[in-house]
């Protein structure tokens, strides 16, 4: 069968959502980022929610998502984005929000906004991409980066007994009453997007439920900042940030569903 | 039996070559150009169209959402 007969509308199986615009990403070639905007934004003009939905940008590289997401957006300081958050569901608690944040924003200067949203349990949804590095700035030692791990500011790995040992921001608001699903993901295979997806489409319903704070971490790469390629940066994600931050629910329903320690 | 027949068109202007794709492909139809775009990236093609079930295993991966895909059944 010839191609062109293949290419049709009626054939159509896939196309880029319309919710992300058609700026050419900022991301370097292969990040996660570009995968956890756009399942993100499919979730949202899958269930209807374009028009009620409000999202926060962080400070890193994803600083620019109000350029991508083309939905209301709001920029926020570095680690804000919960604390604006905030803000915006209790000004409009029937509208949709999220905040989109990487873990230098997140895990380390918004420590205290991101525990004391999850702690008052505020209606938001919170994407959290988790790639053990502050990418923006050059590649520098994050809360999450690995024990033994290279970064522009640990040469040598990271030395747990001098820089202590990797935060685990998302099992530790799991503890939170105010949290009620948190889970974590990933992005660099299909069957791992179809399962990242599946987890915010759970976490979107959830909010307009009104059910309280949802965090989904999606373990991403940072080819750039780790100086791989991105196939094999997603290789050394799978093999190394796995173990440390391995995948799946840790509570649903307010109810913490696995092990913690 | 039916079967079904699957082809991609990647933006090649906006592709930047990373080979995400290529590694997800179950069938092993993507390859990276040796021309490169405007940009400098070796972008993602057809190299063998024949193997292509139009899954969108792809486009789904694809962090610059450049991959649109297209499906037909054949009856044969
Ligand atoms: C108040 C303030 N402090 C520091 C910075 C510098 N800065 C910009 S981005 C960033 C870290 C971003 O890392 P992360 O949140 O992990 O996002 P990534 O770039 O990896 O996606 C830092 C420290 C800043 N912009 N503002
Ligand atoms: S520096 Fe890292 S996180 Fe930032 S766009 Fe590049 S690969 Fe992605
Ligand atoms: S995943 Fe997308 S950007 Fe990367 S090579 Fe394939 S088509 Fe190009
Ligand atoms: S649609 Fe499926 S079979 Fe076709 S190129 Fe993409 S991944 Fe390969």
């Amino acid at each position: 069968m010839d191609i062109k007969d293949i290419i049709k509308p009626e054939n159509l199986v896939y196309k880029k959502t319309e919710l992300m615009t058609d700026n050419v990403l900022s991301y370097c070639p292969g990040c996660g980022h570009g995968t956890a905007h756009r399942i993100a934004m499919e979730v949202i003009e899958e269930m209807g929610l374009t028009e009620d939905t409000i999202g926060v940008a962080p400070v890193g590289c994803s600083v620019l998502a109000y350029d991508f997401m083309n939905i209301d957006m709001q920029q926020a300081s570095h680690g804000r984005a919960p604390a604006v958050a905030t803000g915006i569901i209790r000004t409009w608690p029937d509208k949709i929000v999220f905040t989109y944040q990487g873990d230098g924003d997140l895990a380390a200067i918004g420590t205290a906004e991101t525990i004391h949203a999850c702690n008052r349990g505020e209606n938001i949804v919170i994407i959290f991409v988790n790639n053990g590095i502050y990418g923006m700035t050059g590649g520098q030692m994050a809360p999450t980066t690995l024990p033994n791990m290279k970064s522009s500011t640990s040469p040598f790995g990271r030395d747990v007994e001098t820089m202590g040992a990797p935060l685990k921001m998302t099992e530790l608001v799991a503890l939170l009453p105010g949290t009620n699903f948190v889970t974590r993901h990933a992005v660099h295979s299909p069957g791992h997007v179809r399962k990242a997806k599946k987890a915010l489409r759970k976490a979107f319903q959830n909010v307009k439920d009104k059910k309280g704070t949802q965090l989904i971490e999606i373990v991403s790469n940072c080819n750039s900042g780790w100086k791989m390629t991105p196939v094999d940066s997603n290789e050394w994600m799978v093999e190394n940030m796995f173990p440390f931050y391995p995948l799946g629910d840790i509570k649903v329903d307010g109810k913490i569903v696995k092990e913690l320690h | 039996m039916a079967k079904v027949k699957g082809a991609i068109v990647v933006d090649t202007v906006k592709c930047k070559g990373c080979g995400v794709c290529v590694v997800a492909c179950p069938t092993q139809v993507i390859d990276l150009a040796k021309e490169v775009n405007g940009k400098g990236y070796h972008y993602a093609y057809m190299e063998n169209p024949d193997a292509c079930t139009g899954c969108s295993s792809c486009s789904i991966v694809c962090p610059d959402g450049v991959i649109t895909v297209y499906r037909v059944k054949v009856e044969n």
